[in-house]
């Protein structure tokens, strides 16, 4: 309504101004009609919190280097050679803090990381905007769908060309997207510095799923692959101890075992005879009762190696039943050093290579047991 | 009885006729924001700035088509990309029919002849709005051509428009965009209606922030409020493509004569100086 206002007037003044030019060739004077300022004032709740200007990060920067170099210095290391790992370790033991929420301990680094992305004033000196979409509000987000929309009728063109000279059918070139998964929303948000709806997000993603549909998406590979994020490998590739030679020519390989609170270390050898020994005590006098010594014998049985290999473990901790099942895990990994590739996956579908997770599950308060409730009484 | 009434309608539009000969352009509050850009005159210099500036501004207005926009399309173009075709009867919009010429098996055939002079009188706007160095925003919702009118856009320097349309942008700009912003001088509809067909919200918005529109209209859309309308066909894409060229091609023109005449002010404003 002010602009308008604004708008009428100066035009008026304008074509006056139009018609005085040719009399009088003196400075023009701008009289700004002041039309209520309340109107024009920006909303500042609506704005938003304070911006930071291009001046003050830079300012933040430097003081952050300089204090980088003081902090070397203080704890008499090079300070050209300063990493970020060294400056977290100095801050933890200059400022030691007992909170729990991590981020709220003292923390030192680089203003980029610690200042939210900022835009900068948008148009420049004569007000003209630099972005040929900063009338749509959501320029960056706009522009990066028109981009992709571009690069999909290239591919189209690209497509037709090669169907008019007859080489479709061999140049197929797809992406390939095993592996990873789309960015979310907010992964989005951040690389645009812009917010977004959930109807533009999946417009988007819609889109580039129909650019990577066409049969020769493998020319803008690089440009789909931006948008594409790495899903984390899941599985631990599982390291196989090499075997070990005692003073007598004698292969052996050690292991480590747990279950519940029993803590077992294996030794087994090559060339035996099928003799144990558990905590300097023969296997038959340390476990009275059948069961454990089954569980004892388990992987060997199972490899079929009974009574080819001598074993030298100690245990702590536990119960008698539980001290057998660490021994157990233990002699397995232990013997994982003498067998084939093909063995260990055997023996992993088993279960001999996986340690029991169940531990005693907690008491809690208005139970009797972990599980046992008190006695229901109806009155 | 009908055809004087339409007339009497129509000749408040085409009032602008006479003043072809000065082919003034409806706004200028270009150049006081020419004049408010300028720096001072310094004191030792003898020619005055501001004259330099009058001239630069006032002479593209002493000539009816200063920068020769008939010879950029000929009747023969229009008829070609099918500018002349119209919807159907049914779809007919009432201050539509002094444009239309007749109806051929119920479809709309536009009246080029109004047509030529309508896109030289837009065209000319356009380029003395681009002289002057002022915004043009192109605004199109028909999702077939959003692509090329934001290339067009882009490859001659100006701005573009054709998504969602949020209601306060023209009128709640200082909130939306921040204070200090610049609105577009002159906004040029490539399609007027929406997706639902509605007449876009930019035009009325426009004429509430008293920025002149440019608008092709076809024969179901309302021409009444657009500043300059250009009754023709916005549905076929070769009809498109060519307001497209056209558009360009002025305002690239308009851009290029104004480096030239500020080269050749200068070098006046150097031989009368020295």
């Amino acid at each position: 309504m002010a602009a308008a206002v604004r708008r009428v007037l100066r035009a008026s003044r304008g074509w006056s101004a139009a018609l005085r030019a040719p009399e009088a060739p003196r400075a023009q004077t701008l009289r700004l009609i002041c039309t209520t300022t309340a109107v024009q004032k920006r909303n500042i709740a609506a704005s938003g919190p304070e911006k930071y200007t291009e001046a003050f990060i830079k300012n933040q920067i430097e003081e952050f280097n300089l204090g980088k170099r003081h902090l070397a210095n203080m704890m008499g290391e090079d300070p050209e050679t300063f990493t970020q790992e060294d400056v977290d370790k100095a801050i933890a033991y200059l400022f030691p803090s007992g909170l729990f929420e991590k981020r709220a301990r003292p923390i030192m680094k680089h203003p980029t990381e610690i200042f939210p992305k900022q835009r900068a004033i948008q148009w420049g000196e004569d007000h003209r905007p630099f972005h040929f979409l900063f009338y749509t509000g959501k320029q960056s987000f706009y522009s990066l769908m028109h981009d992709i929309y571009g690069k999909l009728l290239d591919i189209q063109k690209y497509q037709d060309h090669l169907r008019g000279q007859g080489l479709l059918a061999e140049n197929r070139k797809q992406i390939n997207l095993i592996g990873s998964r789309w960015l979310i929303k907010e992964e989005l948000e951040e690389m645009l510095v812009e917010k977004l709806s959930d109807h533009d997000y999946s417009m988007c993603i819609q889109l580039l799923e129909r650019l990577v549909t066409l049969p020769c998406c493998g020319i803008e590979e690089e440009y789909v692959l931006k948008f594409r994020k790495e899903l984390a490998i899941q599985l631990k590739k599982v390291v196989i101890e090499p075997l070990q030679y005692d003073d007598q020519g004698v292969a052996f390989s050690t292991g480590e075992g747990k279950r519940k609170t029993s803590r077992a270390s294996a030794v087994v050898y090559d060339n035996g005879s099928g003799k144990i020994t558990v905590n300097g005590v023969d296997y038959l006098c340390y476990f009275p009762v059948m069961q454990d010594r089954e569980q004892l014998m388990f992987p060997f049985q199972f490899l079929d190696r009974l009574g080819k290999h001598d074993m030298v473990c100690t245990v702590s901790g536990g119960g008698r039943s539980s001290q057998a099942g660490a021994i157990r895990l233990a002699s397995a990994r232990a013997l994982c050093s003498f067998i084939t590739e093909n063995e260990v996956e055997f023996m992993r579908q088993a279960g001999l290579l996986t340690a029991d997770p169940r531990i005693r599950e907690r008491k809690k308060p208005g139970q009797e047991g972990a599980r046992r409730k008190f006695t229901w009484k109806k009155r | 009885m009908a055809a004087a009434r339409l007339l009497q309608a129509v000749v408040p539009r085409f009032s602008c006729f006479p003043s072809l000969g000065k082919a003034a352009p409806r706004t200028s509050q270009l150049s006081s924001r020419l004049y408010g850009t300028l720096l001072a005159p310094e004191a030792n210099q003898q020619v005055d700035p501001n004259v330099i500036n009058d001239k630069l501004i006032t002479e593209p207005l002493r000539h009816p088509d200063f920068f020769n926009v008939k010879e950029l399309f000929s009747l023969k173009d229009l008829f070609d990309a099918r500018v002349h075709l119209g919807h159907k009867k049914g779809c007919r919009h009432r201050f539509m029919e002094p444009y239309i010429f007749g109806c051929r098996l119920d479809q709309d055939i536009i009246d080029l002849d109004q047509t030529m002079k309508h896109l030289q009188l837009a065209l000319n706007f356009t380029a003395h709005v681009a002289y002057r160095q002022g915004i043009i925003l192109f605004v199109c919702r028909n999702r077939q051509f959003g692509h090329l009118v934001e290339v067009t856009a882009r490859d001659c320097g100006e701005y573009a428009h054709t998504r969602y349309w949020q209601g306060g942008l023209l009128t709640n700009a200082h909130i939306q965009y921040g204070t200090g912003v610049r609105l577009p001088d002159l906004l040029i509809f490539i399609s007027t209606l929406n997706n639902v067909f509605e007449p876009h919200v930019a035009v009325r918005d426009a004429a509430k922030m008293n920025i002149p529109t440019v608008g092709v209209v076809d024969t179901n859309c309302n021409p009444s409020i657009i500043t300059y309308p250009i009754p023709g066909n916005d549905d076929s894409p070769l009809a498109v493509e060519l307001y497209c060229k056209l558009f360009k091609m002025t305002i690239t023109r308009a851009k290029n004569k104004r480096k030239q005449m500020e080269v050749l002010y200068g070098l006046q404003n150097k031989a009368e100086s020295s």
